[in-house]
């Protein structure tokens, strides 16, 4: 007498592989339209989250704990910073990095608590306009920032100007 | 009766409290950054309105929550970090919580020394 053992319904065992033919087209991980996107995002939390340590730990070390902390920051204090590209490309990439991670963070969120197929979308869309605004917004104002503002023809108070 | 499914690596104890703290502090600094930005975007108007913006920061309420912000961010930015172990590393899975409670360790030791210097400095007077 012989017994025969049915192969598990989700893999083929000769082959090693997962059969596909025998998992309906909606639980497939592969051929979607939404390709690898998942995947890219959950490595890229990872990436950004160990550069962000960085950044930001360095960011809150120099601003607040170095010299007279708090008290030294007004527009002389951001203007001496940007007057440096290693200070604008730090903020360029702490602003960049930042929000993507966080944005996706939320929109993780919204998949997870929004139940309702246009409330994820609304969400989504508010989502998405606000982050777009604060890059565009932080990027412009770190790259056409003038550290040595000049209204009609009389330097401003409180510039970082670079001596006559 | 029905009997308490067995405790799994996302579900009761240190695996989901972790992750709830994780929720939270991560959309409490994403709104703080939008507002962060926002601010410092004043330097594009005037030296004077970033400056009297930022001079309304300076006062008790706000270095309180400075360093509640801060909290945040290091139990985030440590939390994420095992979050990394536990995902790449071959024996993270097994270590979680011991994981989780050496950040809650490191996370003490930093809010500790943070709360010191940054508050007497904010407090301190100038």
């Amino acid at each position: 007498m012989t017994a025969t053992i049915q192969p598990p319904r989700s893999g083929n065992p000769s082959s090693g592989k997962p059969s596909s033919g025998r998992i309906a087209p909606k639980y497939r991980r592969s051929g979607g339209s939404k390709g690898n996107f998942e995947m890219l995002a959950w490595l890229f939390m990872r990436l950004s989250g160990v550069v962000l340590v960085v950044l930001i730990f360095g960011h809150l070390t120099v601003n607040l704990l170095v010299g007279e902390g708090i008290h030294a920051i007004d527009f002389g204090f951001v203007a001496g910073k940007w007057a440096d590209p290693f200070w604008q490309f730090w903020d360029l990439a702490m602003l960049w990095l930042a929000m993507l991670h966080g944005t996706n963070g939320v929109r993780t969120i919204i998949n997870d608590y929004a139940e309702k197929d246009a409330t994820r979308l609304w969400l989504k869309i508010v989502l998405y306009a606000a982050t777009t605004v604060i890059i565009v917004l932080g990027t412009l104002v770190i790259f056409t920032f003038n550290p040595c503002p000049v209204a009609n023809g009389v330097q401003l108070p409180g510039g970082f100007c670079p001596a006559p | 009766m029905p009997t308490k499914p067995a405790g799994t690596l996302y579900r009761g104890r240190e695996g989901m409290w972790s992750w709830v703290g994780h929720r939270i502090t991560g959309v409490v600094i994403f709104f703080f950054l939008l507002v962060h930005v926002l601010d410092t975007s004043l330097v594009r108007v005037s030296p004077e309105a970033y400056t009297a913006v930022i001079g309304t920061y300076k006062n008790p309420l706000m270095a309180l929550g400075e360093t509640g912000l801060v909290a945040a961010i290091v139990f985030h930015a440590f939390n994420g970090l095992r979050i990394i172990a536990v995902d790449f590393w071959k024996k993270g899975a097994k270590y979680q919580r011991q994981m989780l409670w050496t950040v809650l360790g490191l996370w003490v030791v930093v809010m500790v020394g943070f709360s010191i210097r940054h508050l007497s400095l904010a407090l301190g007077g100038h």
